[in-house]
């Protein structure tokens, strides 16, 4: 015990079980799985072996148990007392490592102390956990007021940009997924909205950017009719009228259907005429805005010109900011490149060892692919290969349902709390666990880029496995004294 | 605004949200392992091999046409150790003619995973490389008798003649740094390491092609993937043509023969360099096969170091070779008038004599100064410049503009030709000296020796050369270039626009008049070719603190409508008429003849039989043992 503060209540809460079993049985199943996709059949060593990375992870995984130990046994209240001062350290912590840290497999994340070697970036998670839930616990906040949305987003951003800086951009984007506490928090969902329809806007803008249909790219041109037909939703549904919204894309079927006649006669830019058709929601919104003197309206104006700005920049972020593997990652993904020696290659050799599992698997050290180190990063990012080639349809579908049951027991866990501060932390650990989930097998499986952040509990790593169990424990902690008054 | 009710739906949302995340992931996974047909076949454990293929590096060709550079292939044999049971060890040594103890070596060197980091008993792995036609034949033949012994073919480059070593380069394994640098090169790849081979390595390449290969878990090839669906084939490095003539470089290499220096000669009107003579140099067949480590480490270790390219890379004080530039400058700058004479009584009045001068008539007027050589007109010519506070603020600022008109003549900086790394010379500013003299007032006569081309003046033979071509054109100039044309795209814009001086017409006129006349009645009689050629041209005798002086040339021909520019420099070599004159006058014949006419056949016998060696210090050298010898494959 660290913190002796007045002991006025009675602890009757007990540590949740269930997550408990679930961790255990996760970082047990991690470890045996490492041990398959590092054995070596030139180099055979054991289980236990510390000259192996099984061995390596079990002394992770007895540490990070200690760890989860202490992490219990410390009073609740000093969590959310020093939230800040963790929050502070950590932020000095990221800067201390961008200046110091020597470049490994391209990116600048690791601080070397001795014979440690720590990734400040995998403890900040928890770290920006609770500064966000210190934060959301004050007196009186409201999410939406506007200084405390700046101090909101500036909590999650600034560890992001320092992270970037370090090339960890998974990392990065980890710390974003913490915009669904906010979503819990009352953020309105037409942010979340904005996001699908960015990434949307963006997938055409590249998928579709090589053919032109007259002035504007084919991507651009189903977006830009994709714009309209939102604004037209909007309109609805904000309105609650039918009239105006058929208005709108009757407006667009008018202007379509007038350039199509004229094109008997004449040659026409179709890319133009959508442009036109855009601009003119554009106008008719403007003209409903001072018919009806509605503020929605022209919040629906700034969603179209916001979108439509969006769209003409999708093509110079991606070709002049993202760097040339970013670039392949993506276009692999969307299917545009079959670039079998860089991210295809891997995402190719990746689906061959899930695939070649079939229903039951060839067996503990029996897979082949990753044996023969056809796959990258077999024993990190790339874990659930060895579980689908070794163990099939059977062992990787009983992981993911697992997991998916450990993640709505944490929605659970946070929904059940008393305090604001254990619901939004709570949340966020829920929201870290989700992004990793999701990104990680989706991009083993192909569905996702290839973006490198590991499996909780299952990829090899100390750091990583031990700030999944600090965010972990300290939520199974906080769960514990929920009931305190 | 929402009530608390309505947010604490969200949960649900969320919930949701993940749970059909999940269900499409399983549909995934259930496409993947048990409805993929493909995935199954591949589930008897079969994996992919890409194998590169590599595409011919681009042949190289002379101004003529004459094929210089090929290609011939050449072999390795791989070794899968897996596969190697029942193993005639003894056989397999005998067949490629090597010894037990060889074989343990190179056995031992495979499997240190030092020196191959990718070893494994599974995959192919490189045992001996570089097997010629013959010894490949041998082993093809019972290859059948060797079970985990394949062969990979690749191919190296093959030389015609035995010179231009120093243009054209080599090509060696690529290093590190290189494939950190460029993600194009693995391990093994072949790659550009000087000379044209690294200038115009990415021409010269081509593009790799890939074949996808399955494979078993133990390495073992089970045919195309997708029946070759995804291979991509390898596209041809492009074929080069130089502005070389190469029988002019050959016989260039021949006069050059025991001598240290070079010879650039440039086609004035386009900056194609007709040969580029650096000795001395090496036989590029030298850097090839398996010869090539003894071989460089020969050629490193030898005092005059044949791998320097000396007309890009020497640079040297240019003499008076540098006058024709000076006259220009202050002519253009109104320093002195095509009248303007100058007092000399064998040296620089003002200075007690210093730099000393040579009997001519005196006061003399830039024409004849340029056909005499006379030092102290240009030593008046930098002190009126530099002096001269009506026209310029200060002495630096007066010394800037001098060494802007340098800097737009080609010297000073790279002219950018298209080879790997060509030196700058050396022109100063005035903030050079100004650390120098630790004062801002210095003053012309602290820098007199710059005014004849010595001193602090440092040029390559290039751009002495470049010059000559300037002047040739009576103001401008062409990027001096080795490479004419490059088969299937346009050769780069740098090459074909003008380089402008700033020098009025009438002045060049003047000073081809002065180079004129000193090849009539003044210092380079040596190289006077009337009435079959009308030659322009100036000597140079550049001190040497180390020995000897250099010997310097610079010219052209004919007067009118130049065919040709030259720079001579023979390191050692004395005075510019000693030497230099008679390689240019043999360079000129060779080149406007095709064959040296009988009346100067003694002079060549003479001038290959020099030997001009300056004296080099050679402590720590290591011993030489006997020259270079060419490799087994390049009988």
């Amino acid at each position: 015990m660290i913190y002796q503060g007045s002991k006025e209540w009675v602890e009757t809460g007990k540590i949740d079980r269930v997550t408990t079993g679930f961790y255990l049985l996760f970082v047990v199943l991690g470890w045996l799985n490492i041990y398959a996709a590092s054995f070596d059949l030139e180099h055979v060593t054991g289980l236990f072996d510390l000259s192996g990375r099984a061995g390596m992870q079990l002394i992770w995984i007895g540490s990070s148990l200690l760890l989860a130990f202490a992490l219990i046994k410390i009073d609740v209240r000093f969590y959310e007392t020093y939230a800040f001062l963790f929050y502070m350290a950590g932020i000095a912590l990221l800067v201390i490592t961008l200046l110091v840290a020597k470049e490994i497999n391209g990116s600048r994340s690791w601080l070397i102390i001795g014979p440690v070697r720590l990734q400040p970036a995998e403890f900040m998670k928890f770290v920006i956990a609770l500064a966000l839930a210190k934060v959301f616990n004050s007196y009186g906040f409201r999410l939406m007021d506007r200084t405390n949305l700046v101090l909101v987003s500036s909590i999650i951003l600034l560890p992001v940009f320092l992270v970037i800086a370090q090339s960890e951009t998974g990392t990065a984007l980890v710390y974003l997924s913490l915009i669904l506490v906010l979503y819990r928090e009352g953020l309105p969902g037409g942010f979340l909205f904005m996001g699908i329809a960015a990434i949307i806007y963006f997938v055409l803008g590249i998928k579709f950017s090589d053919r032109q249909i007259g002035i504007i790219s084919e991507g651009e041109f189903m977006a830009v009719l994709l714009i309209i037909l939102f604004t037209a939703f909007l309109i609805r549904s904000y309105l609650k009228k039918k009239e105006p919204f058929v208005i709108t894309l009757l407006l667009a079927a008018a202007i379509f259907m007038a350039a199509y006649i004229v094109s008997l006669w004449v040659e026409i830019d179709w890319g133009a005429i959508a442009l036109v058709a855009l601009s003119a929601t554009a106008l008719y919104l403007l003209f409903l805005f001072f018919r009806f003197r509605r503020k929605s309206f022209l919040y629906i104006l700034l969603f179209l010109v916001t979108s439509f700005l969006f769209l003409e920049s999708v093509e110079y972020v991606f070709y002049d900011v993202l760097q040339p593997h970013q670039q392949m990652r993506i276009k692999v993904t969307l299917g545009m490149e079959q670039d079998l020696s860089g991210a295809g290659y891997h995402v190719g050799q990746s689906k061959i060892a899930i695939g070649s599992g079939g229903v039951t698997g060839k067996g503990f050290l029996n897979g082949t692919q990753t044996k023969l180190k056809y796959v990258p990063e077999q024993d990190t990012d790339f874990i659930f290969c060895t579980i689908g080639e070794e163990h099939g349809f059977v062992g990787s579908a009983t992981i993911l349902i697992l997991f998916v049951v450990f993640i709505l027991r944490l929605l659970h866990l946070a929904e059940r709390q008393t305090t604001l501060f254990g619901r939004v932390y709570g949340y966020a650990v829920t929201s870290i666990f989700l992004f990793h989930l999701v990104i990680n097998i989706g991009m083993v499986i192909g569905i996702m880029p290839v973006i490198g952040i590991p499996l909780p509990f299952f990829s090899y790593g100390g750091s990583s496995l031990w700030g999944f169990t600090i965010l972990l424990f300290i939520l199974l902690r906080i769960d514990k004294s929920r009931n305190r008054i | 605004m929402n009530s608390r009710n309505s947010l604490a739906k969200r949960k649900k949302v969320i919930a949701a949200a993940t749970v059909i995340i999940v269900l499409i992931y399983l549909v995934q996974l259930f496409h993947l392992q048990i409805l993929s047909p493909q995935y199954r076949e591949y589930a008897d454990s079969n994996a992919f091999l890409r194998r590169s293929l590599y595409p011919a590096r681009g042949a190289i060709y002379d101004r003529r046409g004459t094929l210089l550079v090929y290609n011939q292939p050449t072999y390795d044999v791989m070794m899968v150790v897996r596969e190697m049971d029942q193993f005639d060890t003894l056989d397999f040594c005998h067949t490629l003619n090597i010894d037990r103890e060889r074989f343990r070596q190179l056995d031992a060197d495979m499997r240190d995973r030092h020196k191959n980091p990718g070893y494994s008993s599974y995959t192919p792995q490189l045992f001996l490389s570089q097997l010629n036609v013959r010894e490949y034949g041998l082993l093809q033949e019972k290859l059948y008798k060797f079970p985990g012994i394949y062969i990979q073919s690749r191919t190296e480059r093959q030389y015609n003649y035995p010179g231009m070593g120093l243009i054209l380069g080599y090509v060696a394994e690529v290093d590190k740094n290189k494939m950190a640098a460029d993600p194009y090169y693995v391990r093994g790849d072949y790659v550009g390491k000087s000379g044209i081979e690294l200038s115009h390595e990415e021409d010269l390449r081509g593009e790799k092609g890939v074949e996808i290969l399955l494979r078993d878990a133990h390495g073992r090839l089970q045919g195309r993937y997708e029946e070759g669906r995804h291979d991509k084939a390898p596209v041809s490095g492009k074929d080069l043509t130089l502005s070389i003539d190469m029988v002019l470089q050959a016989y260039g290499e021949q006069l050059m023969r025991n001598k240290v220096g070079s010879i650039v000669m440039i086609e004035p009107k386009t900056g194609e360099i007709l040969c580029m003579v650096s000795a001395p140099t090496y036989d590029p067949a030298l850097l090839t096969g398996r010869a090539f480590g003894a071989n460089y480490r020969l050629l490193e270790s030898n005092p005059y170091k044949p791998l320097i390219n000396r007309a890009i890379a020497g640079t040297y004080p240019p003499g008076s070779t540098f006058k024709p530039a000076q006259g220009l400058i202050f002519l253009q700058e109104g320093i002195i008038t095509p009248d303007s004479r100058y007092p000399c009584f064998g040296g620089y009045p003002p200075l007690g004599g210093h730099p000393a001068c040579h009997a001519h008539a005196s006061p003399l007027a830039i024409q004849y100064a340029l056909t005499t050589s006379c030092n102290s007109f240009f030593c008046y010519g930098l002190n009126g410049m530099l002096s001269n506070r009506s026209k310029y603020p200060s002495t630096g600022a007066a010394f800037d503009v001098w060494k802007d008109h340098m800097v737009k003549m080609g010297f000073g900086y790279p002219l950018g030709v298209d080879l790997p790394s060509e030196k700058r010379g050396f022109i100063p500013n005035s903030k050079f000296y100004s650390n120098v003299f630790k004062t801002d007032r210095w003053n012309a006569h602290n820098i007199i020796s710059i005014a004849i081309g010595q001193g602090e003046i440092l040029a390559t033979p290039l751009q002495i050369a470049n010059l000559a071509a300037l002047i040739a054109n009576r103001g401008y100039y062409f990027t001096p270039h080795v490479v004419k044309e490059i088969k299937g795209s346009a050769l780069e814009k740098t090459f074909t626009i003008r380089h402008e001086s700033g020098i009025n017409r009438e002045y060049l006129e003047l000073t081809v008049n002065g180079m004129a006349d000193a090849v009539t009645f003044g210092t380079c009689r040596g190289i006077n070719l009337a009435p079959f050629l009308d030659v322009c041209g100036k000597t140079g005798t550049a001190e040497n603190p180390h020995g000897d002086d250099h010997s310097l040339f610079m010219g052209f021909a004919p007067k009118d409508d130049p065919q040709v520019a030259i720079a001579v420099v023979v390191e050692g070599g004395r005075f510019g008429a000693t030497n230099a004159v008679p390689i240019a006058r043999l360079m000129m014949q060779q080149f406007f003849r095709g064959e040296i006419p009988e009346n100067d056949q003694w002079l060549e016998t003479s001038v290959i039989n020099r030997e001009i060696l300056p004296y080099v210090y050679t402590r720590n050298l290591p011993v030489r043992k006997n020259e270079p010898n060419k490799g087994e494959q390049t009988q």
